[in-house]
């Protein structure tokens, strides 16, 4: 897959076809696999995110710990706030539904991994139901979504762990703007600039969850992180650039990642795990999970 | 290289690539140590796999590996309870490993029947893994591959002999490791293939006299 943004999206305008389109060719090429097999394993993933929106807005899915869930239905049929009827409120309620299924040990698909997997289902799938996009389109952004996110692996990383949770909200969030912008209408370099709006309001994100468990933050910064990649590609999509590339902005994320301090990375050592209320929690539900 | 499917997946129960998705895949790779369900095994658990792995259902993931299910098989949540069922005797214990190996990583003792093997293997992120010993020996399995593991005497041609056998089979060879504790010991071998090699294969190589045992990993991931 590429290793630069820009050279895609070079290859793209020179061919004068879309970034899907260079994203399937090029791991068709790689994996020897056809374009038709690729496309069908995507509409698979697309399947499993269509079932993981539906599971998680029922309402009745907790996780072990009990500290999170219920609250996508929550959103989803509260009668009040000033999102109402909106594809915005749809999108946030859509996130927390995927994240509260994975927190559940629900089928989910890690994209790009199991703790940011609520953002780009929720951005996608949302987007077509609100502007009536035809599936196959839907199956040619999480082809861009994946070479976004194969890009960002490459240079920067995908692991909270390693790079924080602007490593792991903050690409979803990246690769969910990129390839909405494509997918309702944006061109290659709008693709780009989108990326670049929407990780640039990522950068710095630290990954602190309670326990070390993919709960807390986790589920509700998949709602926030949407929220940033729709601002991203509202923006993008009205012709507004950035001055520093798409593959600038992973570069520098990649390196914030490098440069935090390791209780900021996953360790449940610092951030909300460690404030008073998260060290009690986490002790609470760990042995609430021991017990059950 | 990475794979756009790579990035939009695994498919898989939650709620962590690394702890759920990986930890399956490891035990899938111990089951085929063994051959088959262990009946019973020791899972000694490193750093996070240690610290945080049961709030993620680590032990759950494992087990349900070791019991031949794969990332995305919702019946994973119910593993520990299966596993009694199936009469496959599981033990975890906490353990600190050598400071060099990743911090999520788990050794393995199982056992089924007269087969006893170990093995040491970590969850890389985003369900990747890697297995890093089989039985005392130093490996690099990522379980991208159909893999053939083997211990063969330390004699002239046994290698030829092996690479045509799956040539017969027409198996194409990705990767061949040869590691030996010393000269005319035993030689331990990792052959990653391709295309699946199939219990003939292994059977034909487990009837050479030479060779001591061989045993089948199924590819778990890739594309």
């Amino acid at each position: 897959m590429y290793r630069s943004l820009a050279d895609a999206i070079r290859d793209a305008e020179a061919q004068g076809r879309s970034l899907a389109q260079i994203a399937l060719a090029r791991e068709s090429e790689d994996q020897g696999r056809s374009i038709e097999d690729i496309r069908g394993s995507l509409r698979r993933a697309l399947e499993v995110m269509r079932g993981a929106i539906g599971e998680g807005m029922t309402g009745d899915l907790h996780s072990a710990s009990g500290l999170v869930g219920g609250d996508a239905a929550k959103l989803h049929n509260n009668a009040a706030g000033p999102l109402k009827d909106t594809p915005f409120r749809d999108i946030l309620a859509r996130a927390l539904a995927v994240q509260e299924v994975n927190a559940a040990m629900g089928v989910i698909v890690a994209a790009p991994t199991a703790g940011g997997a609520g953002t780009l289902p929720a951005v996608l799938t949302g987007l077509a139901k609100a502007q009536s996009i035809p599936e196959e389109q839907l199956l040619d952004a999480l082809a861009t979504a994946g070479l976004i996110g194969a890009v960002i692996a490459e240079r920067a990383s995908l692991s909270g762990a390693e790079g924080g949770c602007q490593a792991e909200t903050g690409a979803g969030a990246a690769m969910a703007a990129g390839a909405a912008t494509e997918m309702l209408g944006g061109t290659p370099s709008q693709v780009g600039y989108a990326v670049a709006l929407t990780m640039q309001g990522m950068l710095g994100l630290v990954c602190d969850p309670l326990g070390g468990l993919v709960e807390l933050p986790c589920v509700f910064r998949n709602a926030t992180g949407s929220a940033i990649a729709l601002a991203g590609i509202e923006m993008a999509l009205a012709g507004i650039t950035f001055a520093i590339p798409a593959d600038e902005v992973i570069d520098v994320m990649g390196e914030i990642g490098r440069e935090m301090d390791v209780r900021y990375r996953e360790t449940a050592g610092g951030g909300l795990a460690a404030t008073p209320t998260g060290r009690r929690l986490a002790k609470e539900r760990l042995y609430q999970i021991r017990r059950s | 290289m990475v794979s756009l499917l790579d990035i939009i997946g695994p498919v898989m129960v939650g709620p962590s690539s690394s702890h759920t998705a990986g930890a399956c895949r490891l035990g899938l790779l111990g089951r085929g140590l063994v051959s088959g369900t262990p009946q019973s095994a020791l899972l000694e658990l490193h750093g996070s796999f240690a610290r945080t792995g049961e709030g993620h259902g680590t032990d759950k993931a494992l087990v349900a590996g070791l019991l031949g299910f794969r990332p995305d098989d919702e019946r994973i949540r119910t593993a520990l309870e299966i596993a009694e069922k199936d009469g496959l005797d599981y033990r975890f214990e906490k353990t600190t490993l050598s400071e060099s190996v990743h911090p999520n990583t788990v050794r393995m003792t199982l056992e089924r029947g007269d087969i006893k093997a170990t093995l040491v293997g970590s969850s890389l992120g985003a369900g990747r893994v890697f297995v890093t010993e089989i039985d005392g020996y130093p490996v690099e399995v990522t379980g991208n591959f159909h893999t053939i593991a083997l211990v063969a005497e330390d004699r002239k041609g046994s290698i030829a002999r092996i690479t045509g056998i799956l040539a017969e089979h027409d198996i194409n060879i990705a990767t061949l490791r040869l590691t030996r504790k010393q000269k005319g010991g035993d030689a331990f071998m990792v052959i990653e293939c391709d295309e699946s090699p199939g219990d003939g294969v292994r059977d034909e190589l487990r009837a050479l006299n030479w060779v001591r045992w061989a045993r089948r990993l199924d590819k778990v991931s890739g594309a």
